[in-house]
């Protein structure tokens, strides 16, 4: 067991909140995919789904707190029916509202009057393309999902999303398909760019390139195929301090699908609550304060590896 | 000892510098410069490392940069196609050492 505590004392470093100016929601864990690093283990079987009254709760503490950027994530949040009321209560509260989509969801038949709602609300979009080929793609997000992907970017850049001038922001992430550490960003994000473009006709932003989670189904994937210990030690081996200035922790509440606070999402998946007890976003009436404590855990050590997490 | 290579090694790969540090040293400092983005991107560096350390036949390398390619984004079919370079290119220099065996054959037939 490594301490990501002990190793922020050992470092001489402190983690506690700065101004919180950004709200997650994870408006559920039901999804159309059930990808192999998925740290929330999101899927088709899953239920937990934010509903009405809880959205208008977590809206009216937006309100309260004039956030600069609120970012909607799953599950695949798409396949919530709350969505657009959701996102019709959220657009005037913030200047930069994101959607993180998985892509085969928005593409599926029933949620084609999804992708017009998003241009016409200025949704930024951050969809999931782990690598550009086939064999990476589907290995981590089920069979034909990076061929109904590229149809599906290559929709989204006819609505203008992702070209230049559009004011319509199209970022991809992604994640490595397996027990290993991202590649550097810039030039991930150089060769997605020239690949996507050269063969596909697709463009984009920006590309973010993030480590996967030891939670969830990932944990249980690397733990089956022997390769959980080293991991960890990959993790832990490659910490940067310099990384813990930024992490999103400090500037980032998450709120669940049942309206309760986490300092992020795998403090969501870990169960580990903001402030060490259980809030609901109705009893708050700000943002928690800087100088907050933020909960950590084993799993911390991924937002720290190489160039960290944000 | 009961093996001669043991994953547990390579990442000990420093302590060969103990009985001979400024020797070490040059050859860590060299490597390490090497591998660092230049006319080629370290990813490709990392493909090519990975077709000599078949051709060399060491699991140690090989172990490290089938790891390097994948952390630089490669794919398992990029990293397959190299190891066919690394296999066309000591194939081929076996091979045409095939031409000196029939010089030296040509020479002593009648």
């Amino acid at each position: 067991m490594h301490s990501f505590t002990h190793k922020l004392r050992e470092s001489d470093l402190n983690l506690v909140r700065e101004v919180t100016d950004t709200l997650q929601i994870n408006v559920g864990l039901l999804c159309n995919q059930a990808c192999k690093h998925c740290h929330l283990e999101a899927g088709p079987n899953r239920r937990e789904l934010l509903d009405s009254a809880t959205a208008r709760q977590v809206a009216e503490f937006a309100a309260l707190s004039g956030f600069t950027a609120i970012d909607i994530t799953g599950g695949a949040p798409e396949l919530n029916p709350v969505l657009p009321e959701l996102i019709a209560d959220l657009r005037p509260l913030t200047p930069r509202l994101s959607l993180r989509a998985n892509l085969t969801a928005l593409g599926q038949p029933a949620q084609r009057r999804l992708m017009p709602l998003l241009a016409e609300n200025q949704v930024v979009l951050v969809a999931s393309l782990p690598a550009i080929n086939a064999e990476q793609t589907d290995a981590q997000r089920g069979q034909g999902v990076f061929q109904q992907s590229l149809q599906v970017l290559q929709e989204l850049n006819a609505l203008g999303y992702g070209q230049e001038g559009s004011g319509l922001e199209l970022n991809l992430v992604s994640n490595p398909a397996g027990a290993f550490l991202p590649p550097g960003q810039a030039q991930a994000e150089e060769r997605f760019r020239s690949q996507l473009a050269r063969r596909w006709g697709i463009s984009f932003n920006h590309l973010y390139t993030f480590a996967n989670v030891p939670l969830g189904r990932f944990k249980h994937w690397l733990t089956c195929s022997g390769n959980y210990d080293a991991y960890l030690e990959k993790l832990v081996g490659a910490f940067n301090g310099c990384a813990v200035q930024g992490l999103m922790c400090r500037h980032q509440a998450s709120v669940n699908w049942e309206g309760y606070l986490f300092d992020c999402d795998f403090n969501l998946a870990a169960g580990l609550p903001l402030g060490g007890r259980r809030t609901h976003v109705s009893e708050m009436s700000a943002p928690p304060p800087p100088g907050s404590p933020i909960a950590v855990a084993e799993h911390c050590f991924t937002c720290t590896a190489g160039s960290g997490f944000t | 000892m009961s093996e001669y290579y043991d994953p547990q090694d390579l990442p000990k790969f420093g302590d060969i510098g103990q009985e001979a540090p400024e020797l070490a040293k040059k050859f860590f400092d060299y490597y390490t410069e090497v591998f660092n983005e230049g006319e080629l991107s370290a990813r490709e560096k990392a493909l090519i490392a990975l077709a000599v350390a078949h051709a060399v036949q060491c699991p140690y390398c090989i172990d490290a940069y089938t790891q390097a390619c994948l952390e630089k984004g490669s794919s398992l079919g990029e990293m397959t196609e190299a190891v066919h370079v690394a296999c066309a290119i000591k194939g081929g220099a076996a091979l045409v050492h095939g031409m000196q065996m029939r010089k030296v054959a040509k020479k002593l037939s009648m």
